[in-house]
């Protein structure tokens, strides 16, 4: 299964509230059901954030263990209000397994370090446009594991607002919610972290062979 | 565009891209970008880094993760946090 937003589809398509009506009115075999469903999603959610299946699981386990133990307490009006909390009780685990772990530390990313410079003339300097990427697998699957390798790269804070928002496509409200942040503040680290893994394109046109292959 | 404008439609680039400016701000953006190749070039890849991004996704597991015994493990915890929740429960209505 390729591409989050598919399986984020897959999963609001289930209908995941349903699931969990029925393991709360004590259906057989539905908590089974609702786990499995559970399972996909906070795994690979955790996989594009920790980057290592064996830190995936242990957010997984984590996030499994907390959810189960506070879902009889709960109420949710519908799938959508279930997601962004289990995202919510995900993002604490895969924060707690960060500190456990030596991730990339967190800083801020200043807008100025991504600003294009201007040339002599005080125009704006030229700048290559690698969008129109040949039809190559090969090289798209690259660009692909590029990409993941940056998001790694990412302190923290951004890494979590782009996964959700572009990874998973959640809309911004969403990724608010979960987060605990504003929606202004979504907006500022998702650019921002948008704009680092386009300057590591970028780099990769310019002095990888992706350059040589374009 | 003074300079200033220039770090503000810059700030504001992803919001271009997703379609979340207002119509004032989208026809200044419009506008400035239609003559601007360096411009042009920056938001045609950052748009391009976006996609790549949606692309990038894990593959989720095909099957669990979990043995049918460390599964049943959760299911005891969600199931004992149902008892605790009606014990709770009881003796909010019926204090000793």
């Amino acid at each position: 299964m390729r591409g989050a937003g598919k399986g984020y589809k897959q999963f609001m398509e289930a209908d995941p509230i349903n699931f969990l009506n029925e393991m709360k009115a004590g259906k057989p075999g539905a908590f089974e059901r609702f786990f499995a469903l559970v399972e996909k999603r906070v795994f690979a959610f955790g996989l594009k954030v920790c980057g290592q299946v064996e830190d995936a699981k242990d957010t997984l386990q984590e996030t499994l263990l907390s959810a189960f133990k506070a879902l009889p307490n709960l109420e949710f009006k519908d799938s959508k209000a279930l997601n962004v909390w289990l995202y919510k009780v995900a993002k604490n685990s895969c924060l707690m397994m960060r500190r456990k772990n030596k991730y990339q530390p967190d800083r801020e990313l200043s807008l100025d370090e991504f600003m294009p410079g201007r040339g002599n003339e005080g125009a704006p300097k030229e700048i290559p446009d690698w969008s129109n990427l040949p039809d190559d697998a090969l090289l798209k699957e690259e660009l692909r594991e590029l990409v993941r390798r940056a998001t790694l790269a990412l302190p923290a804070q951004y890494r979590l607002v782009l996964v959700m928002r572009d990874m998973e496509q959640l809309s911004t409200k969403e990724v608010a919610e979960a987060l605990e942040i504003s929606e202004q503040n979504v907006k500022i680290r998702l650019h921002r972290a948008r704009l680092f893994l386009r300057q590591e394109l970028e780099r990769y046109f310019k002095e990888g062979d992706g350059a040589a292959r374009h | 565009m003074d300079q200033l404008n220039c770090r503000e439609m810059f700030e504001r680039l992803s919001e271009y891209i997703d379609g979340e400016l207002d119509a004032r701000l989208l026809e200044c953006f419009d506008e400035h970008t239609r003559d601007c190749e360096p411009c042009q070039a920056f938001i045609a890849t950052l748009r391009k880094t976006v996609e790549l991004c949606r692309e990038s996704g894990s593959d989720a597991p095909a099957q669990s993760l979990f043995s049918p015994e460390e599964i049943e493990a959760f299911k005891e915890a969600y199931e004992q946090a149902v008892l605790d929740l009606s014990d709770n429960a009881r003796s909010e209505n019926h204090p000793a």
